[in-house]
């Protein structure tokens, strides 16, 4: 049984993954948080795997520059894609982003770039065979313990960063233009110039993903990075809840618990998560924790500190 | 010159059953103003009962084109069930809820992402129930080409073309003329003001989901009776040849999706020649990406303005 990554891998290597679906899920919700609906985040996937593959095993840098390398091509890549779509919205928007997402899919399969790296064999980019031999983990002996610090402490470092932004003016901007982008743009805020800041981030998360992904993995295809990588965002963010960046890390893990949770349920794992995506956007739009969910788990920490203090006092 | 032209020939006959796919999403998105992901794989799920129908029980071409006709449109009911039809008041407040929360068009986004999570659904259902990768259908492909000055042509793909032409006329005709296509009309433009007029919005917009589920329906049975088989990347091809045309053609207009179609059909023929099956698909995606940036250029309003003056 197969998880959107197409891997399976037991122990350690599966909160890695949560890990690097979580960093997806964010992707896609940092997007929503603008007021539109990106259905291509796997777009910067590919690119970041592709990129950080390349840097180290034909160029053999190390895996912080790679990481480095894969984030500012997602960076790069999102700024060119967002202003291109500037106009676009809504519907439109979302379908230009899957198209985009589908051509940088068909362009890495038609990618092929091999150099000699011992006697009778190449690496690098195949085409649609994908790029295999991404060992930098191996050959360093970087266990998998370490390298779900290393995952963790980025996605914590986003999260955290998601948090300081959100308590700034620039928050409350990009905040506002979800809300309402006209009456934002009449308030005077650079609506473009934040939609634009929030996709480029959003874009070198996804990449940063991709980089991590191509590492846990070893192997990667561009069939890996179709649209059902895509559909899997979207859910996380969407079934987690808008409300809060932890959303998407609880849709990812939703997901993967029903993946281990149904394992008698062989083959029929999309079937039930795509359903219950559907009731929960039918019955629950918002998600899981929507802002009445979030405003609860508030008042009840609050009622618990009174409560805790008064016996203190008492 | 021949290559060329025969090329070219090949491409504009394959805008037959390109046109008929995006007619039934035209008329989806006409009628709901919403556009339902979960096309491609509503027709899967039908294509593969009806190859199992034919393989298993021995069923002629044309119960199993009525079968694909009906199973597609009892899917799509589901679809609309479950993503379109929110009329429950305690829903609509939670949208409207959300919509406040969230700023983005909520029920646009919430039913678009739902017709997303049916689609890998509905294809999953289609492939836990024939597991296998190739499933034949009832072959109806002409075995003899026209040949017409050096040129190749199939008969097949002549008569889909045609039947598909007279058929867009005809929904033309219907949705100008009739009582119901008066109905569906008033809805695509305001379903508020359909209420008001009186129309019962809810029985239309089934009737809309019948009337497009059916179309999509006989463009699969069309399609896959000129192949003779079905395979799991079937209900991907529907969704994204269907979507291409009808945003080629202007998403709601039912004659538009013919030019859409030609264009897309005449665009990949050549891709293919050039570039091979991967440049036949970017060229489809290509397009549609096109016609997406087209659709907001503020040239384009320009344009339409100029001509109207």
């Amino acid at each position: 049984m197969n998880n959107a990554l197409c891997i399976t891998d037991p122990g350690i290597g599966f909160y890695t993954q949560w890990i690097i679906l979580s960093m997806m899920g964010l992707s896609t919700w940092l997007i929503l948080q603008t007021g539109r609906i990106s259905l291509g985040q796997q777009a910067y996937f590919g690119i970041g795997a592709y990129a950080a593959a390349v840097i180290t095993v034909m160029f053999n840098g190390s895996l912080v520059l790679a990481l480095l390398v894969a984030w500012l091509i997602g960076v790069i890549f999102s700024v060119i894609i967002s202003r291109l779509l500037q106009k676009l919205s809504g519907l439109q928007f979302a379908l230009a982003t899957l198209a985009i997402a589908e051509l940088v899919r068909l362009g890495l399969s038609s990618w092929a770039w091999q150099i000699p790296r011992a006697k009778n064999y190449e690496v690098g980019p195949d085409g649609v065979h994908g790029f295999r031999d991404i060992r930098w983990l191996f050959e360093n002996q970087m266990g998998p313990e370490t390298y779900l610090a290393l995952s963790a402490t980025l996605l914590l470092s986003t999260l955290l960063l998601i948090w300081k932004i959100s308590q700034t003016k620039l928050g409350l901007s990009i905040q506002s233009v979800g809300l309402d982008t006209e009456l934002a743009t009449v308030q005077g805020e650079p609506v473009a110039f934040l939609q634009t800041l929030t996709q480029t981030f959003a874009g070198g998360l996804g990449a940063l993903a991709g980089a991590l992904y191509a590492h846990q993995a070893t192997y990667i295809e561009p069939a890996v990075f179709d649209v059902m990588l895509g559909i899997h965002a979207v859910g996380y963010a969407m079934l987690g809840g808008l409300a809060t960046p932890l959303g998407p890390l609880l849709g990812a893990a939703f997901d993967l618990g029903l993946l281990e949770a149904t394992r008698i349920f062989e083959g029929w794992r999309m079937v039930i998560f795509g359903g219950l995506v559907a009731l929960f956007l039918r019955w629950r739009p918002g998600g899981l924790l929507n802002h009445a969910a979030l405003s609860q788990i508030k008042h009840f920490f609050i009622q618990r500190r009174k409560s805790h203090d008064n016996s203190t006092f008492a | 010159m021949l290559e060329l032209l025969q090329l070219t020939l090949e491409g504009l006959l394959e805008a037959g059953p390109y046109a008929l796919i995006g007619l039934g999403l035209t008329i989806s998105f006409g009628v709901l103003r919403r556009i339902n992901l979960a096309f491609g794989a509503t027709a899967l799920l039908a294509a593969y009962v009806g190859s199992w129908l034919h393989v298993r029980w021995g069923v002629p071409a044309l119960g199993v084109w009525v079968v694909v006709i009906v199973v597609t449109v009892l899917v799509g009911f589901y679809v609309e069930r479950m993503c379109f039809d929110i009329d429950d008041d305690s829903v609509l407040a939670m949208r409207r809820q959300s919509s406040v929360a969230l700023g983005l068009d909520a029920r646009e986004a919430s039913v678009l992402a739902a017709s997303f999570a049916l689609w890998m659904q509905i294809e999953q259902v289609a492939v836990n129930f024939q597991p296998n990768h190739l499933h034949p259908f009832p072959d109806l492909s002409s075995k003899l080409n026209f040949d017409l000055g050096g040129i190749d042509l199939r008969p097949d793909r002549i008569v889909v073309f045609f039947l598909t032409a007279g058929l867009i006329a005809g929904l033309a005709i219907w949705l100008k003329h009739s009582q119901l296509g008066l109905a569906i009309r008033a809805l695509s433009s305001s379903q508020a003001a359909a209420q008001v007029c009186g129309f019962n919005v809810l029985r239309l917009r089934y009737i809309g989901t019948a009337v497009s589920c059916s179309l999509c329906g006989l463009a699969s049975c069309a399609v896959l009776s000129m192949d003779g088989q079905v395979t799991p990347m079937f209900g991907m091809w529907v969704l994204l040849k269907g979507l291409t045309c009808a945003l080629l053609g202007g998403l709601g207009s039912v004659r538009g999706v013919f030019g859409g179609a030609v264009l897309l059909g005449i665009t990949e023929a050549h891709a293919q020649s050039l570039w091979g099956p991967i440049g036949r698909e970017a060229a489809t995606w290509g397009l549609l990406l096109l016609a997406l940036l087209v659709q907001s250029h503020p040239l384009k309003d320009k344009f339409l303005h100029a001509k109207k003056v």
